[in-house]
């Protein structure tokens, strides 16, 4: 059971101040952290506990600057065997078609029965480019993933819907899957178990070596030709409550009981 | 004519709300550029659903088939490729919703129509269509423009437009011939499954103290249940407390969870997103507390405090215990 895992290092935006450059084009990320997208650090586990169940090898590939690094590298510490670097080069400005590209020239050349990438990155959100990479290889796929049981040839794949409900789907092998949170529980990865696959070469390529035209991918191959970022007013729907903690909860608790909390 | 298609979402039977509101955006977006809504409805005996989409629509196109009876990506795009491909719309909105972000992207793929996901806004205006979206956590909005295109397509957040109901219109029914069946790629649809029996039914409460990533760690759990407790609350949450398992999965609210409408909604250490919001906007009184001044739970908030609800909690509970 060979798997690929599509995993994309993000920032970490929901304690941060977030500024906008100044051309509005993207956010400042100099003062950001930045770590794996939620939704793949669940992929990876899932790919390694499949490979703990069926035996196998997992690679997982990114597209990225060197940075991006670190998140193959906490992937490999979880239990991947195999990392792929895909430089960002002539990827900038890429919408999930151009990525989806870059990540297709290197997975069409892999022998896998599984694709794993999360159902969406946090901070784009488009949830388009594990879809958008099923389609260019014609794999059979589904999305959404909560549940993966493996049969002869096929898995049996639960797929998450509104409400509460689930839908169980069958899909023939090679597959592609997206992978949404809460489908496992991810393990945890140490400083130590990061240094221990330190030594595991990860392989590298980009756009040249992959055949990729600048009117494939980066701003002259997307289907965006402008975005301007801005940060929304969240004032104007809640009422502020200030002052020392005492006040403030002293203001919380009026309300709760005049809104009919016990007293 | 110039047209914008609405793919209709229905399961089990029924219509979904997504559809309606689709219906809202399309006839705006079709008054101001002068076009035509067309319905399109892919599923097996779809009587009863079409009478309801005639009523917002100029025309409604259905195919009939046993393999269209559940969404199933294959087929969904097997049909939807031929159809938009013959009629060339202008615009085809789909909802950003567990089949229409299952079916989208492929299909953009397929005709070569330009895709927006999770778009907030749409508008078209001459050549161009722009769309307003969320990023980074939906701390951020983002204004696109679409490359020119014969053919665009959208994923419409739910939630962001008021249902179009009727509108006073008797759209024409057209039946789709069934094409033969191509580039199927074996995906069988199964079954449904709905959860199991449930602790407690958080949609019943008056009063919900939900916990979200905010509160840290499962240790501090007991703290918001003895607030909880203190005002005769029940205990909710978001989804990726529920995904560590420091609460059960019954008691997440959102879009993949329950729906909730309580008297109160104490919203601790939620940051907002839609996908929560979905679940809980129509709380009577909604009360945040968060570090963050600019997370957008506050956008849906009546009350908020910015703090840390590990210092906020305690003193709030005490007020009830001297009470
Ligand atoms: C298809 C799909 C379905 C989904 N369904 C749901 C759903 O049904 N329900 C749902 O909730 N989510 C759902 N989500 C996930 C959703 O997109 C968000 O990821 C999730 O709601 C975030 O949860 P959160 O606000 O608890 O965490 P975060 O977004 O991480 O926010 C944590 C917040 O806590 C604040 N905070 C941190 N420390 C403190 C402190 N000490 N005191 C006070 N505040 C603090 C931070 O400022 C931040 O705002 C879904 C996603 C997808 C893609
Ligand atoms: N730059 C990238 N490198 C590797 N995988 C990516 C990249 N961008 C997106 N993905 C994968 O595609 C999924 C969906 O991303 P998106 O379409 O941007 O929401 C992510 O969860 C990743 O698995």
């Amino acid at each position: 059971m060979n798997i690929v895992v599509c995993v994309k290092q993000v920032p970490e935006v929901s304690d941060a101040d977030l500024e906008i450059n100044r051309k509005g084009s993207d956010i400042d990320r100099e003062d950001l952290e930045f770590e794996i997208n939620e939704w793949d650090n669940y992929a990876v586990e899932e790919a390694v506990r499949l490979k703990e169940a069926h035996g196998g090898h997992v690679t997982v590939i990114t597209l990225g600057d060197e940075d991006c690094e670190d998140v193959l590298r906490q992937s490999l510490a979880m239990g991947a065997d195999e990392a792929i670097l895909i430089d960002e080069d002539g990827f900038e400005m890429s919408d999930a078609a151009g990525i989806a590209k870059g990540l297709h020239g290197v997975v069409k050349d892999l022998s896998f029965d599984i694709l794993l990438t999360g159902v969406q990155s946090s901070d784009n959100s488009w949830g388009q480019v594990g879809l958008i990479l099923a389609e260019l290889l014609g794999l059979p796929y589904a999305s959404l993933v909560v549940g993966i049981e493996m049969g002869d040839g096929k898995a049996t794949v639960f797929r998450e819907l509104e409400s509460d409900t689930q839908e169980k789907v069958e899909l023939p092998l090679p597959a592609a899957m997206t992978v949404q949170t809460g489908i496992n529980t991810p393990r945890y990865v140490s400083i130590l178990g990061i240094k221990k696959v330190r030594k595991i070469k990860i392989k590298e390529t980009d756009a040249d070596e992959l055949n990729l035209s600048e009117d494939e991918i980066g701003a002259e191959g997307s289907c965006v030709t402008s975005r301007k970022l801005v940060i929304p007013s969240i004032g104007g729907a809640a009422e502020m409550l200030t002052g020392s903690l005492d006040d403030i909860c002293n203001k919380a608790a009026q309300i709760i009981q005049d809104k009919g909390g016990l007293v | 004519m110039e047209n914008i298609f609405v793919i209709a979402e229905h399961r089990q039977g029924e219509i979904r709300d997504i559809t309606f509101e689709m219906l809202n955006l399309g006839n705006s977006l079709a008054k101001e550029n002068d076009m035509t809504v067309t319905s399109v409805l892919l599923g097996k005996d779809t009587g009863d659903i079409q009478e309801k989409l005639q009523k917002a629509s100029d025309r409604v196109l259905v195919m009939d088939a046993p393999e269209l009876a559940d969404y199933n990506a294959d087929y969904y795009l097997a049909a939807l490729e031929g159809i938009i491909k013959e009629k060339t719309p202008r615009l085809v909105l789909i909802g950003h919703t567990s089949a229409g972000m299952d079916l989208a992207p492929p299909l953009s793929v397929r005709t070569g129509a330009p895709l927006a996901t999770d778009c907030m806004d749409v508008r078209l205006t001459g050549d161009t269509l722009e769309a307003t979206r969320q990023v980074f956590g939906g701390k951020i909005n983002a204004e696109l423009s679409l490359k020119p295109s014969a053919t665009y397509m959208v994923t419409v957040r739910p939630g962001c437009f008021p249902d179009a109901g009727d509108l006073g219109k008797s759209a024409e029914t057209d039946t789709i011939p069934v094409p033969e069946w191509t580039n199927l790629r074996g995906r069988h649809f199964l079954e449904y499954l709905t959860s199991e029996t449930e602790d407690v039914d958080i949609a019943a409460a008056d009063i919900l103290v939900s916990v979200g990533r905010g509160i840290g760690k499962p240790e501090n759990i007991p703290m918001v249940e003895e607030f909880a407790t203190a005002i005769g609350a029940t205990v909710s949450c978001s989804r990726p407390v529920a995904d560590k398992e420091w609460l059960p999965k019954s008691r997440q609210v959102g879009v993949s969870g329950k729906t909730v409408k309580p008297k109160i909604y104490i919203a601790l250490g939620i940051s907002g997103a839609f996908q929560h919001q979905a679940g809980m906007k129509n709380a009577d009184t909604i009360i945040a507390v968060n570090t963050d001044a600019a997370a957008p739970i506050f956008s849906v908030a009546h009350y908020g405090i910015v703090g840390d609800l590990l210092q906020v909690i305690p003193v709030l509970t005490e007020k009830f215990k001297n009470a």
